[in-house]
């Protein structure tokens, strides 16, 4: 693919709002996950929750879509100057040439199961309850159009964990269709219970923090995140490029990764051929690493298979927990972070290491340059997608 | 219209919905030749599936894999060699209630299987696991936007890949008390094969362009009364007047639709007869 540029970028994950908090805690090899409870869920395990989320006032004229999902997404746009680099996009291109396409997994749908618990006598919602700016899991997209005053094409894509990966791929294509001249792109996932009693009810979560390659690792805990990027047809300062996408389907389980993670190669194969890139240029992975005992062992298969086993590989979901439907936007620019900064995060809370995982995984944070990243991020009902993402310089 | 994207050629059709029993029984109620009734739609158990998972799946599965199984057949393809763009406003409404109605109350207890079937890309997962499929695979939402959002990303995908595909748009409607917040009247699931060259299986030529609404054409709608409040009523229903000009029949001069997407956005549509080589 023509390389496209990232002109501006954000997240906010519990590790901290806004770029130089999540750096500094990177470099302090910091959690974000906490022993805590999320509401009344009366779950055993660890949470990625960033605070001050309900603490967030949307601006009047966005009231209608206040849910949870949309104040996280809307604390995450007030960073890192992101509102005013998309207005500049705008008075460039114009709103009607800048899409929108974001990843989420539930959108707003805690909104909807606090309202099934103020049902009123004769079964119904609550009044103030609506829709489609809230659940709909369209809405954080319509939102984040709304907010940022962008008319171009828009979209959710939902496909559980690899949502917000896939999405740097739609605006590529459409891009380099001709139909837009830029986008923003990223994911928004908020905690609810659907999703931690859900992986709680198949035996996914983690009673303990989630501890990615070691050897007694027993699954994930689950944080929130919101990550936004600005993709723009040419730019003057990029931050960075996105090089290649690649994706695929495992067509084998809808919640187990295919064993020897035949589906995760196909889409690093296709995402190094679409960058142009042998194996070798790659100088770091960013790994899907979730601290189930499936995921980690099919995707050291499936990395080294690529790559080999020299590689450098970590995963960060030991600091900011799965973020699942936001998971694959956030890796992305944590990769970004690793590329301009030259800081390969270490994996945090590996105790001992799986003897059976093969990949040169790091405990401690490295310096190096680098010059391209892969970030890999895999999902529910067998999605896969790895993005490359190269220095702006 | 100069579409910037590249044709696509429509070889197999599957159409699931309320008084529209499948594609090749709902012609002479989109040709406009009898009324439209609307009659609550069947979905089937999907043959596709091992006997116990058909048992167990649920509408959502039942719906999509229907309209797909359906354009598969008409297509006469291989469904483990097509990508596919999946597309709903909002997955099985019955399955979200319950989980809802379960998350509200006490120390619930979630089923394992109603959380794996509440992701967005439930069908799309079941559909590529029945098939043995690698192929890339997205599920979008865009609302009421959702079929526009699918048939342009169909679009762009087949622009820049050229490689067969399938666009599935389904939706369902929620029980109450969710029905009343966002009220759809029934299932209605539509299927499109759609390749990037011409084959002697080719029904039509499409080609699709995305216009600001104040540039566009005023939205074609369906004639018939009934026919016509599914169009709107229901996010899938976007697509019906291009089954309409597909059931009607296509002419030596090019058939110009315009379909709902996004309130300041539309979508060009221009349907073209294919020759065939023989």
């Amino acid at each position: 693919m023509q390389p496209v540029a990232i002109s501006q970028h954000t997240l906010t994950t519990a590790i901290g709002v806004g770029l130089d908090a999540t750096l500094a805690a990177l470099r302090e090899g910091r959690t974000g996950l906490a022993p805590r409870h999320f509401l009344d869920a009366a779950l055993h395990g660890w949470i990625g929750e960033v605070d001050g989320v309900d603490a967030i006032v949307l601006p009047p004229h966005l009231h209608e879509f206040d849910c949870r999902n949309n104040r996280l997404a809307w604390l995450a746009l007030e960073q890192d100057g992101f509102i005013a680099a998309v207005a500049r996009a705008r008075a460039r291109w114009g709103a009607e040439r800048i899409g929108v396409f974001l990843g989420t997994s539930t959108s707003g749908l805690l909104q909807t199961e606090l309202a099934y618990r103020h049902r009123q006598p004769d079964g119904s919602l609550p009044n103030d309850f609506i829709y489609a700016p809230t659940q709909n899991t369209y809405s954080v997209a319509a939102f984040t159009a709304t907010a940022l005053e962008l008319a171009g094409p828009s979209f959710v894509v939902s496909t559980a964990c690899s949502s917000s990966a896939k999405v740097f791929g739609n605006a590529a294509r459409m891009m380099a269709a001709g139909l837009i001249d830029a986008a923003v792109v990223g994911g928004v996932d908020s905690l609810c219970l659907t999703t931690l009693y859900g992986f709680n009810s198949l035996e996914l979560l983690s009673s303990d923090i989630c501890r990615p390659w070691d050897a007694q690792r027993h699954g994930l805990s689950i944080g929130e995140a919101a990550s936004f990027a600005l993709l723009e047809r040419d730019c003057a300062a990029p931050q960075g490029w996105l090089l290649g996408i690649g994706e695929s389907n495992d067509g084998h389980h809808m919640s187990t990764p295919h064993p020897e993670g035949a589906g995760a190669i196909a889409a690093m194969r296709m995402a190094l051929a679409d960058a142009a890139l042998q194996p070798r240029d790659i100088d770091y992975v960013n790994l899907h690493g979730t601290a189930t005992p499936s995921n980690d062992a099919a995707e050291d298969r499936a990395v080294a298979a690529v790559f080999g086993t020299d590689v450098p590989c970590s995963s960060t979901k030991g600091a900011t927990g799965h973020t699942l439907g936001a998971a694959g936007g956030v890796e992305a620019l944590i990769a970004l972070i690793a590329l301009r900064h030259g800081l390969m995060p270490g994996g945090l809370n590996l105790q001992t290491p799986d003897p059976a995982l093969r990949l040169n995984y790091l405990r401690e944070n490295r310096a190096a340059p680098l010059r391209t990243v892969l970030s890999n991020s895999f999902g529910f009902g067998g999605t896969n997608a790895s993005l490359v993402l190269g220095r702006a310089a | 219209m100069s579409s910037l994207l590249a044709p696509m050629f429509i070889q197999g059709i599957g159409l699931l919905g309320p008084g529209l029993p499948s594609w090749p029984a709902s012609q002479a109620t989109l040709r406009g030749e009898q009324p439209h009734r609307f009659e609550l739609s069947v979905l089937p158990p999907p043959a596709r599936l091992p006997p116990a998972e058909r048992r167990r799946a649920g509408a959502v599965i039942r719906l999509a894999m229907a309209v797909a199984d359906e354009a598969i057949a008409m297509a006469n393809v291989d469904p483990q060699t097509l990508a596919t763009v999946f597309t709903s406003s909002g997955g099985e409404g019955a399955n979200c209630h319950s989980l809802c109605e379960t998350l509200a109350s006490p120390n619930p207890l979630v089923s394992p299987t109603r959380f794996t079937n509440s992701v967005h890309n439930a069908a799309s997962g079941y559909w590529h696991i029945a098939v043995g499929s690698r192929h890339s695979s997205t599920s979008l939402c865009a609302h009421d936007g959702s079929f526009g959002a699918g048939l342009l990303e169909a679009a762009t995908l087949m622009h820049s890949h050229a490689e067969p595909l399938m666009l599935v748009a389904y939706d369902l409607p929620y029980p109450e008390p969710l029905n009343s917040a966002r009220p759809l009247p029934d299932n209605l699931g539509l299927a499109l094969v759609l390749t990037p060259a011409p084959t002697n299986r080719s029904i039509a030529e499409l080609r699709v362009e995305a216009l600001p609404s104040r540039l566009a054409s005023p939205v074609d709608v369906c004639g018939d009364a009934s026919l016509d409040a599914l169009r709107a009523g229901m996010p899938a229903g976007a697509g019906l007047p291009l089954l309409q000009a597909l059931a009607r029949g296509l002419q030596a001069r090019p058939r110009e639709l315009t379909i709902d997407y996004l309130p300041q956005l539309k979508l060009a549509l221009r349907l073209s007869a294919v020759e065939h080589a023989e």
